[in-house]
């Protein structure tokens, strides 16, 4: 099961940021993106992509997420790993923690070895981030709460000027 | 799944619209994509098959502004209608914010609605969530249709709890941002 809500704090994001500029680094890789498997994005280093972040991370958790249905039909859990090859980019997907997705862009300025090989690391390390802040999310107090009725207010009067006719 | 980034400053939300078969979902992020100022929008994503069916998903992200701060983005999913993609809708609908359900008002559709409905109950309970419990809306949809039912038949069956229910009709955009305003308004209320 999914997590229902999450957040993400300044500490944590800088860890996170850290591990995938490292990743970026040591595998000479073009792009990194950190996502969660309802397709929301979480982090991204690298080359500034010529394409929509947000839908290729919508896209990204729906070839995992359809994977993962493949791999049960022939009987195994997921397939902690998906790679793409394409004639000049690829992509090497990993796993992190139940929910969390790493998606690694790369060229043949590099070989689809050292990616892997990066990338095992860099899943380790992001997953005991990833603990840490499920685990204070579990006690999450109300310093963190920003969303009051004053927020509420000017939502809905953007809303109302981004949904008209 | 409601996702706050507290470092970036932002919050995206997940909005799905659900309904049968050919009931007007794509046609209903189709008119947004169309209306909302090219600055606020992303890449309207549809993965259909070459008959325009929708076989996986449609995907709108859009940005409402900074509000207090935070940068929000709603993303809109539909799901594909027809009954054999259940294991498509089922993924879709993990981590939803707020639910969408276009119905049919077409008197031939009165059964594929009931069935629709039902199953996005179904899949929802597989992720321990329940309608009740979410922002949600009804939108009556091909209301300009000659065999439309009337609108009391339609609500006594698919809205006995009265959520709040629009008429609509999405080709032309009658009653599209009011639904999507109803839900957007009651999943930010949620975060607060």
């Amino acid at each position: 099961m999914v997590r229902t809500n999450w957040k993400v704090f300044e500490e944590d994001y800088w860890a996170i940021s850290t591990t995938l500029q490292e990743l970026l680094r040591n595998s000479n890789s073009t792009s990194v993106i950190l996502l969660d498997k309802t397709g929301q994005m979480i982090a991204s280093v690298g080359e500034e992509p010529r394409f929509d972040m947000h839908s290729f991370a919508s896209l990204c958790a729906a070839d995992f997420e359809a994977n993962a249905q493949l791999a049960k039909l022939i009987g195994e859990k997921d397939f902690s790993t998906l790679y793409h090859q394409g004639s000049n980019e690829s992509m090497y997907l990993a796993r992190v923690a139940n929910d969390i997705i790493l998606v690694v862009l790369f060229d043949k300025k590099t070989t689809l070895g050292l990616v892997r090989l990066r990338t095992k690391k860099a899943v380790d390390s992001l997953g005991a981030v990833i603990k840490r802040l499920y685990n204070k999310l579990e006690y999450e107090n109300e310093e963190y709460s920003e969303f009051d009725e004053e927020f509420t207010a000017e939502a809905e009067l953007e809303i109302d000027s981004l949904f008209s006719d | 799944m409601s996702l706050i980034n507290y470092s970036s400053r932002e919050i995206n939300v997940k909005i799905v619209y659900y309904g049968p078969g050919l009931c007007g979902k794509t046609t209903n992020i189709q008119y947004i994509y169309d209306k909302v100022s090219p600055d606020t929008k992303g890449k309207l994503i549809t993965l259909a098959t070459e008959m325009d069916r929708t076989l996986f998903f449609d995907f709108l992200p859009l940005e409402l502004g900074t509000v207090k701060g935070f940068k929000t983005r709603f993303h809109l999913y539909t799901v594909p209608g027809q009954v054999y993609y259940d294991a498509s809708r089922k993924l879709i609908l993990r981590g939803v914010d707020g639910v969408v359900f276009v119905a049919d008002s077409q008197n031939s559709r009165y059964d594929a609605n009931i069935e629709s409905l039902y199953n996005l109950h179904e899949n929802l309970a597989e992720y321990e969530m329940k309608l009740e419990e979410l922002p949600y809306a009804i939108q009556y949809n091909k209301r300009d249709l000659p065999d439309a039912l009337e609108m009391p038949a339609l609500e006594e069956e698919l809205n006995p709890k009265h959520y709040p229910a629009f008429e609509a009709v999405a080709v032309n955009g009658t009653g599209v941002f009011d639904t999507l305003k109803s839900v957007a308004k009651g999943v930010l209320r949620n975060l607060s």
